[in-house]
């Protein structure tokens, strides 16, 4: 077991440079949260934990990475494991030196009490700390993921309170998209598509939204649906987006391809066959 | 006839599951991953490409299924001993990290990226047998991060066969043992199918956060035309596999000269020997023996390995099934374009 240092943390002035103005959050750091949510300890109520990532130029937080760090909560203090925080910040960045603290995330709706004494501690880990809150709970009845900022009230001398401040989040998930949301949204996937299968999806894809705009256009044509500048100029775009090709050029251009196509075919198969030939001739010289 | 034997050949199957499980373990059939780890794999992958990263693969074994419930990524290796120490404690230490935050903190295994599928090599089986001394059921998850821009999730699920695995460690992937297994180059790899797995929560919220889009990246990815970049360095590698499979054959080609020199002057010598006996004998003396141990012709040539020819071929073939899926696709696309532009 690790040597827990529980630390009491206590407001402290934090400094002033331009707050981050939105944040950008990858599916990574949500499955993250959700994973160790699921994984919290008994009697625990939320999980909280640091956020990697980095400030883009635009002043737009790119938060990739988080981990978990172990926390208990009581009444009016919060205890942190410090130095498991280090220990795993110290990990990551052996892994990737680019990606820093940029804030922390909790589960749960909103910010809540103890949220301020841990928001004090990440920003004195790092200049302006974003806050991530995912409403692991759904007590709204909908997926909620917010981001904050914190800035300080205070008047003269006197330190009032910190206030939050929710900026926009973008939900992007470039990542996730190359995996396909098909596997990542349902609970279980019996298999993964292969080159094949995937491609047989993107056209049925495309013949539905094919479809679909066919109707759309025959509905306007006989005036059952009010026609949508927008819309037709969409539809004129994407049909001009096609090359005009003479036919003889694009019968070249088309079997061209398919010829090369076909020998690199020809040749796939022939090297199998040369390889199983290989392998027979040379067990039979063994024999020999 | 067939009624009564019903019975009997239930209680024989019953017999038979129950000594298989007590002897054997269960072989693997299926690795399901959670949605997390094929992130984190993807992430890491992707970040550092197209250098090669691997990472430890944690999870739990639960009879034919092996899960994988998390992952970490190894840092980038240096050639030291230094490094080499310190990757040891940075694992130590992720372990104990990621137990005290409730996760399986069980290896099952590890994960890598590789170039166009050429992930065959002697490293790759030396790191399998590495990880089979400790963990008894292991598995390689392989991504290719450059087949993924062609909107393919290029995650596959290896492990040895058990037969090859008997063979390396008793140093047998000489021709007379390989065949007597009949261990072809097909065996050398298990593929194991792959399964994704969610928790309800992680679903609900990419349900949630996610419409469903008509299209997605990955279909535009699917439906470009131009993958000549792709196939032509799939090309270049199978053409430099070629290379390497003829040098292969020559080698073989050159022990076999070898040998069958080495036996015809080991006949000569033979013969020689019985003719100076006869020689003796007519002279009543003692025949000298019919062996020489000391002789430099009786010495046995060491075969080659066969081991780098069957990975060799491996790729080769991972090469040509990669041409013909690309292929396969652009034939697709080139009649859908023809489609397109008639209409």
């Amino acid at each position: 077991m690790a040597a827990t240092s529980p630390a009491l943390l206590f407001p402290s002035p934090s400094s002033t440079s331009s707050p981050p103005s939105s944040a950008r959050v990858e599916a990574v750091v949500l499955f993250n949260v959700c994973d160790s949510y699921v994984r919290r300890p008994d009697q625990a109520d939320r999980v909280i934990g640091t956020l990697l990532g980095s400030l883009l130029p635009d002043g737009t937080v790119h938060v990739r990475n988080s981990y978990v760090v172990p926390h208990s909560e009581s009444a009016d203090q919060v205890a942190i494991d410090i130095e498991y925080h280090h220990n795993m910040y110290a990990s990551h960045h052996k892994v990737n030196p680019k990606e820093v603290i940029v804030g922390w995330f909790s589960t749960g709706f909103g910010v809540s009490g103890g949220s301020t004494l841990i928001h004090d501690f990440y920003s004195r880990e790092v200049q302006n700390p974003i806050h991530l809150t995912v409403d692991t709970g759904f007590t709204r009845g909908e997926a909620s993921i917010k981001a904050y900022i914190s800035s300080n009230l205070s008047l003269g001398d006197r330190h009032l309170a910190a206030q939050f401040q929710e900026i926009p989040l973008d939900l992007k998930m470039i990542e996730a998209e190359k995996a396909g949301f098909e596997i990542l949204k349902s609970t279980l996937v019996e298999k993964l598509p292969n080159d094949l299968e995937g491609m047989e999806s993107s056209m049925e894809k495309l013949y539905v939204l094919i479809d679909e705009i066919y109707k759309y256009v025959d509905d306007v044509v006989e005036g059952r649906v009010a026609p949508d500048n927008r819309i037709g100029r969409l539809i004129s775009d994407s049909v001009a987006s096609m090359p005009k090709l003479t036919p003889a050029a694009f019968d070249k251009l088309f079997n061209d391809r398919i010829q090369d196509n076909l020998a690199l075919v020809y040749l796939s198969s022939i090297t199998r066959t040369q390889i199983s030939i290989a392998e027979k001739l040379n067990t039979a010289a063994q024999v020999l | 006839m067939a009624n009564p034997a019903a019975p009997g050949g239930a209680r024989s199957f019953l017999q038979a599951v129950s000594t298989v499980t007590e002897e054997a373990p269960t072989p693997l059939r299926v690795v399901q991953m959670e949605g997390l780890a094929v992130l984190k794999i993807i992430k890491h992958c992707e970040e550092f490409a197209p250098a090669l990263v691997t990472g430890q693969l944690l999870g739990l074994d639960v009879g034919s299924v092996l899960e994988v419930t998390n992952c970490f990524p190894f840092p980038i290796r240096e050639e030291d001993d230094e490094a080499d120490a310190d990757g040891a404690n940075y694992q130590l230490e992720m372990m104990r990290c990621l137990r005290e935050v409730n996760v399986d903190n069980n290896t099952i295994g590890w994960y890598q990226s590789c170039l166009l599928g050429s992930f065959q090599t002697v490293e790759l089986i030396e790191t399998f047998m590495n990880y089979q001394e400790s963990i008894r059921r292991c598995v390689c998850i392989v991504y290719d991060p450059s087949r993924s821009s062609q909107g393919v999730l290029a995650l596959k699920a290896l492990k040895l066969t058990d037969s090859f695995m008997d063979l390396y460690r008793n140093n047998g992937l000489t021709g007379e043992k390989l065949r007597e297994k009949k261990l072809s180059w097909v065996d050398i790899f298990e593929e194991i199918p792959i399964k994704v797995s969610n928790s309800a929560l992680v679903s609900a919220f990419m349900k949630e956060l996610e419409p469903e889009s008509p299209v997605t990246q990955c279909d535009f990815d699917r439906l470009k035309l131009s993958t000549a970049p792709f196939m032509e360095r799939n090309l270049e590698f199978l053409i430099g596999c070629m290379d390497d499979l003829s040098s292969e054959q020559n080698k073989f080609q050159y022990y076999y000269r070898n040998v069958s020199r080495q036996q015809s002057q080991q006949q000569a010598w033979l013969q020689k020997r019985r003719q100076e006996n006869m020689a003796r004998k007519a002279a009543g003396e003692e025949p000298l023996p019919e062996e020489d141990p000391s002789n430099p012709i009786f010495k046995p040539i060491p075969e080659p390995s066969r081991l780098e020819g069957y990975l060799v071929t491996n790729q080769i073939s991972s090469y040509c099934n990669h041409i013909n899926g690309v292929a396969g696709q652009n034939f697709n696309r080139l009649y859908l374009m023809k489609a397109l532009h008639e209409d």
